[in-house]
C-alpha cells in the first residue's frame, strides 16, 4: 500500500532532482536571453543618475513621443480587440471550409517583415499612388501623420487578440452557449454573460500583448512616420534619434519607460486576476 | 433524384444552433481585407511591375537565395530553441511554486514591449566581444555577436513569448486527474509526460513554433545591430529589401517581400493544416 | 457600465491631447529633412535663423527637423513628406527627388554657390589611441590583421564617399590600372567584419563595441566622436588622398509653393552661406565654403590634404550607377566564398 502511494506520487510529479534541473535550465535560459538584456537597458538608463533619467523623460520632444505612442495604442488596440473577438467567435463556434486558410491569413502579419508592413502603406497612400493625392485633395494626410502611423501599428498588432482567443475558444467548445440559447437567451446575451466570462483571461492577455507590441513597434512605423521631431516620432523612433545623437543614457531612459509601461499593465493584469479569481 | 442532389450539395458551413456567424464572419473578413489583404495585394501588384524575367532573375540571384536561407534558417533554429526551452519555462511557471514566480511570469512578455532596435542594442552590448557574455564566450573561442549566431540570439529573444504564452494557458487547463489515472495504471513519469501530456500540448506547441518562426523570418530592427550584415554570411533578407529601397527600386524591394511572404505563408498554412488535422483526430486540446 | 464609460473617456482624452499638442501658434513652419550627422549643426543654426528672421520681419518661425539615413529621407520626400528644404548627404539623393517628383528644379545645383554645398567634408581615419597598428594611409588598411569598420555603401550615403575615396587613392597608387584598383577595394572590404547600415551605427560599433582597428568616417563625424565619446581614446589619421564630400542643400519648390514659404525657405538656405552660417559650420567641424568667414581658430583643425572630387568620377550621375547600383562594382566585389 505504502509502496503504491510512493510510485503514484513519483509518476504525477518529478523527483526533486529533476525539478531542480528543470528550474535551473529555465532560469539560465531566461537569464541569458531575457533578464540580462533588461538589466542592460535599466542600468544604462540610470547610468547618469535619476535626475538625468527624469530630464530625458520630461524633455518636450520625449513627452510628445510618449503622447503620440499612447494615442496610437489607444486607437489600434480596441480595433484589433473587436476584430479578435469576432474572428475567434466565427472560427471557434462554427465549422466551415477553408478555416485553416483563414487562420493562416490572420497569422500573416507576424511573418511580414516590418519594413514591408510600413512599405505597403507607402505604396497605397504615397504620392505615387492613386489614393494618396486624392485624399490630400480633401485635406486628409495619411502618410507622415497620425493615421499612417496608426495603420502600420494596426497591421503589426493585428493577430494578437485573435490568436490568443482562437485556441482557447476551440478548447472550450460551444456547450455552454448552446445551453444558454436553449434556455431562451439571445445571441448577444449569451455572448455577454456566458462567453465573455469564459474567455476574459485570454482576452485580457491578448489585449496586453497587443498593447505592448503597439507601443514598441519600430520598423513599420519608422517607414511611415517621416521622423519629424516632436510631431511624428513615437517612443521607439525617439529612442533611435537619441541613440544616434550618442545620447545613450537618454535613449535607454525612454526605453526603460516603455519597459515600465509594459510592467504596469502586467501588474494590473495580476491584480485583476487576483481580485476576480474564482 | 432531387434528394440526392440535396444531400450532396456543397456546404460552406455545417449547420448549428449558435447565432452570429454572418455578423462575426462578415466583420472579420471585411476587417481582414481592409487592413491586411488590400495592402498586401497592393504589394503583390507593385512587384508585378518588375516583369517576370526580372522577378525570376532577382529570386534566383545567389545573393537573394543566400539571404533567404539565412533568414529562414535562423528563424527555424531560433524557433526550435524557443520550443525546447520555452516549454521548460512554461512548465516551471505552471507547475512549480517558488518565490518571485509572478515577476518571472510578467517579464516573459517584455520582448514584445521593448522596441526591437533597443533589444538589438542591448543584446549586442551583452554578446559583443567586450560585453559581459561575449567576453566570457570569447575565452572559449566562441563569437556570437556579428556572426550568424548573433541573428539566432536576437530571434530567440524576439520569439520567446510566443511559445511560453501559447503553451502556458493550455498547460494550466490540463486535468491533473488524467495524470493520476495514468499513474495508477502503472505508467512511469516519463511515459506520462511523453504519452499523456505532450500530445495534448502539441497544438499549442505548434502554434507557438509557427508564430515564433514567422515573426523571426521578417525581423529587421534587432538583427541589424547584432548580425554583422556581411553579404552571403550574415545578410538577412529584410536587409536586401532595404537595400533595394535605397536604390529607389520599389519593384525589386516588393518582389523580395513577396518571395518571403509566399514562403512563410506556405509554412504557416502547412502548420495550421497539421494542427486542424490533429485537432480533428485527438478531439479538443 | 461605469467602467466602459471611463475607458471611453480615457480614449477620448488621449485622442484630444494627442491632436491638440502639436498645434503651435506660428506664422511659419519650415520642415528641414536632413541626414544623420547634421543634428548638432542645425540645432544651433535653426535658433540663429529664427532669431534673425524674427528681428528682421517680426514673423514667428518654427523649424521642424527630420533626421535619418540620407536615402531613406529622400524616399520619404518622394513619397510625400512635405519638406520645405532638404539637406542631404549625396547629390544623387536630391537628384532622385527631382527626377521622380519634379518638385525640385532640375537645375537645383546651380541655384546656390559651390554646387549648392554650403559646407563640405572629407573622409578620414579614426584609430585607437597611440595608433597601435601604425596606420598612416590607405595601403595599411589591407595589411594582415587590420580590421576596418565602414557602413554599407548600399544603405549609407557616407559610406559611398568612403568607397570613392579608397577608389581614388588606389587609382593613383596603381596608376589607373583598373584590375589592381578593383583588387585593392575588394581586399579592403574583406577586412570589414561588420557592415552597419548607417554612419552613426558604424561609429558606435567602433567606439562602444571596441571592434576594428580603423574607422572610415566623415571628418566632422570623427571630430564629433572625439568630443562626445572620449578625447584621448582615439586619434584622427589623415590619409594622403581623400575625397571632397559635398553634402548639398536644396529648396523643394513643389512644396514651398503651395505652402507659401518660398521666401523664408530660400532665406534659410542662403543664410547657410552667410558669415554666421559659415562660422557655425566650421564650429561643427564642417569645412566652410568660404573659410575666411569662419573663426580662424576653428579652421586650424582642418589639415591640408589632397582632395579629389566626385567630378573626377564623372559626377554622381555617372558614379552612382557605375559603383552602387544593383550589380554595380560594389556588388561585384562581394563574390560568394566557396
Amino acid at each position: 500500500m505504502a509502496d503504491q502511494t510512493i510510485s503514484i506520487q513519483s509518476a504525477t510529479a518529478e523527483t526533486p532532482l529533476v525539478r531542480l534541473v528543470l528550474m535551473a535550465i529555465a532560469f539560465l535560459f531566461l537569464a541569458l536571453f531575457l533578464f540580462l538584456p533588461l538589466v542592460v537597458v535599466v542600468s544604462e538608463a540610470f547610468r547618469n543618475g535619476v535626475g538625468a533619467w527624469f530630464q530625458a523623460i520630461l524633455d518636450p520632444d520625449a513627452l510628445a513621443s510618449i503622447r503620440l505612442t499612447l494615442l496610437v495604442a489607444a486607437i489600434s488596440v480596441p480595433l484589433n480587440m473587436v476584430f479578435g473577438v469576432a474572428a475567434a467567435w466565427a472560427i471557434a463556434k462554427f465549422e466551415f471550409r477553408g478555416k485553416a486558410f483563414l487562420i493562416t491569413l490572420i497569422d500573416l502579419p507576424f511573418s511580414v517583415s516590418p519594413v514591408i508592413s510600413g512599405l505597403v502603406y507607402v505604396l497605397l497612400f504615397g504620392s505615387g499612388s492613386v489614393l494618396g493625392p486624392w485624399l490630400k485633395g480633401w485635406g486628409i494626410e495619411i502618410l507622415f501623420a497620425v493615421p499612417g502611423i496608426t495603420l502600420a501599428t494596426i497591421f503589426v498588432t493585428f493577430p494578437f487578440v485573435a490568436r490568443e482567443l482562437i485556441p482557447l475558444m476551440q478548447d472550450q467548445g460551444s456547450a455552454d452557449e448552446e445551453a444558454a440559447l436553449s434556455l431562451g437567451a439571445s445571441g448577444w446575451q449569451t455572448f455577454l454573460h456566458v462567453t465573455l466570462p469564459n474567455i476574459r483571461w485570454g482576452l485580457l492577455y491578448g489585449v496586453l500583448l497587443c498593447n505592448a507590441r503597439a507601443m514598441g513597434e519600430f520598423g513599420a512605423v519608422s517607414v511611415v512616420s517621416g521622423h519629424i521631431r516632436g510631431l511624428t516620432d513615437t517612443m521607439p523612433l525617439h529612442i533611435e534619434i537619441l541613440y544616434n545623437e550618442y545620447n545613450f543614457a537618454a535613449a535607454f531612459a525612454v526605453a526603460s519607460l516603455l519597459v515600465g509601461l509594459a510592467l504596469v499593465t502586467l501588474v494590473l493584469k495580476t491584480a485583476i486576476e487576483r481580485r476576480y479569481a474564482d | 433524384m432531387t434528394a440526392t442532389v440535396q444531400s450532396s450539395r456543397w456546404h460552406f458551413r455545417e449547420p448549428g444552433v449558435i447565432p452570429g456567424f454572418r455578423l462575426t464572419f462578415g466583420f472579420a473578413v471585411c476587417y481582414l481585407s481592409l487592413v491586411i489583404l488590400i495592402p498586401l495585394s497592393g504589394l503583390v501588384w507593385h512587384s508585378s511591375n518588375l516583369g517576370w524575367d526580372a522577378f525570376w532573375a532577382l529570386a534566383s540571384d545567389p545573393r537573394t537565395i543566400a539571404a533567404l536561407k539565412i533568414s529562414f534558417g535562423s528563424a527555424v533554429l531560433a524557433a526550435l530553441i524557443n520550443t525546447v526551452f520555452g516549454l521548460v519555462v512554461a512548465w516551471v511557471l505552471v507547475r512549480y511554486r517558488f518565490p518571485g514566480r509572478r515577476i518571472v511570469d510578467a517579464v516573459v512578455d517584455l520582448p514584445f514591449a521593448l522596441p526591437t532596435a533597443v533589444a538589438g542594442i542591448a543584446l549586442a552590448t551583452l554578446y559583443a566581444p567586450n560585453g559581459m557574455i561575449g567576453a566570457w564566450l570569447a575565452d572559449f573561442g566562441f563569437k556570437v555577436a556579428f556572426t550568424p549566431a548573433g541573428i539566432v540570439v536576437a530571434l530567440v529573444f524576439i520569439g520567446l513569448p510566443f511559445i511560453v504564452r501559447t503553451v502556458q494557458p493550455v498547460l494550466e487547463e490540463v486535468d491533473r486527474e488524467i495524470e493520476e489515472a495514468a499513474a495508477t495504471l502503472g505508467a512511469s513519469r516519463l511515459d506520462i509526460v511523453r504519452r499523456v501530456l505532450l500530445p495534448g500540448l502539441l497544438p499549442a506547441i505548434l502554434t507557438g513554433f509557427a508564430m515564433a518562426m514567422a515573426r523571426g523570418i521578417g525581423e529587421y530592427g534587432s538583427v541589424i545591430f547584432i548580425a554583422g550584415n556581411i553579404p552571403y554570411v550574415s545578410e538577412i533578407a529584410p536587409l536586401l529589401i532595404v537595400i533595394r529601397l535605397e536604390e529607389f527600386n520599389y519593384a525589386a524591394a516588393t518582389a523580395v517581400g513577396v518571395v518571403m511572404l509566399s514562403i512563410s505563408f506556405l509554412m504557416l498554412l502547412i502548420i495550421n493544416l497539421i494542427q486542424a488535422w490533429s485537432r480533428g483526430r485527438f478531439g479538443h486540446g | 457600465m461605469t467602467r466602459y464609460r471611463s475607458i471611453t473617456a480615457a480614449a477620448v482624452m488621449a485622442i484630444a491631447i494627442g491632436f491638440a499638442a502639436p498645434v503651435a501658434a506660428a506664422d511659419f513652419t519650415l520642415l528641414n529633412v536632413s541626414y544623420d550627422p547634421t543634428r548638432e549643426l542645425y540645432k544651433e543654426y535653426n535658433q540663429l535663423f529664427i532669431d534673425s528672421w524674427n528681428a528682421k520681419t517680426g514673423d514667428k518661425v518654427t523649424i521642424r527637423m527630420s533626421h535619418g539615413g540620407s536615402g531613406k529621407q529622400a524616399r520619404s520626400v518622394i513619397d510625400g513628406l512635405e519638406a520645405d528644404v532638404v539637406t542631404l548627404a549625396l547629390e544623387a539623393d536630391i537628384n532622385a527627388i527631382a527626377e521622380k517628383t519634379g518638385k525640385i528644379s532640375a537645375a537645383w545645383r546651380e541655384r546656390l554657390p559651390n554646387n549648392s554645398a554650403p559646407y563640405t567634408s572629407t573622409i578620414v581615419f579614426l584609430v585607437r589611441k597611440g595608433n597601435p597598428k601604425g596606420i598612416s594611409d590607405w595601403a595599411d588598411l589591407v595589411r594582415d590583421g587590420v580590421e576596418v569598420i565602414t557602413p554599407n555603401p548600399k544603405t549609407s550615403g557616407g559610406a559611398r564617399w568612403n568607397f570613392l575615396a579608397a577608389w581614388a587613392w588606389a587609382q593613383k597608387a596603381y596608376k589607373g590600372d583598373e584590375p589592381s584598383v578593383r583588387q585593392y577595394v575588394s581586399d579592403l572590404f574583406r577586412h570589414v567584419p561588420i557592415l552597419d547600415t548607417g554612419a552613426r551605427g558604424a561609429t558606435t560599433t567602433f567606439v562602444r563595441r571596441a571592434i576594428g582597428d580603423v574607422l572610415l568616417a566623415w571628418e566632422n563625424e570623427a571630430f564629433l566622436a572625439l568630443d562626445e565619446l572620449g578625447e584621448g581614446a582615439f586619434e584622427i589619421v589623415v590619409p594622403s588622398v581623400s575625397i571632397k564630400a559635398e553634402p548639398p542643400v536644396a529648396l523643394v519648390d513643389g512644396n514651398v509653393e503651395h505652402k507659401g514659404t518660398t521666401e523664408i525657405a530660400t532665406a534659410y538656405l542662403e543664410g547657410l552661406y552667410s558669415e554666421d552660417g559659415q562660422r557655425l559650420a566650421a564650429r561643427h567641424y564642417y569645412r566652410p565654403y568660404q573659410p575666411e568667414l569662419a573663426d580662424p581658430q576653428d579652421m586650424t583643425r582642418f589639415p591640408d590634404l589632397k582632395l579629389v572630387t566626385v567630378d573626377d568620377f564623372g559626377g554622381w550621375k555617372k558614379a552612382q550607377p557605375t559603383f552602387f547600383a544593383d550589380g554595380g562594382i560594389f556588388d561585384q566585389i562581394y563574390k560568394p566564398e566557396r
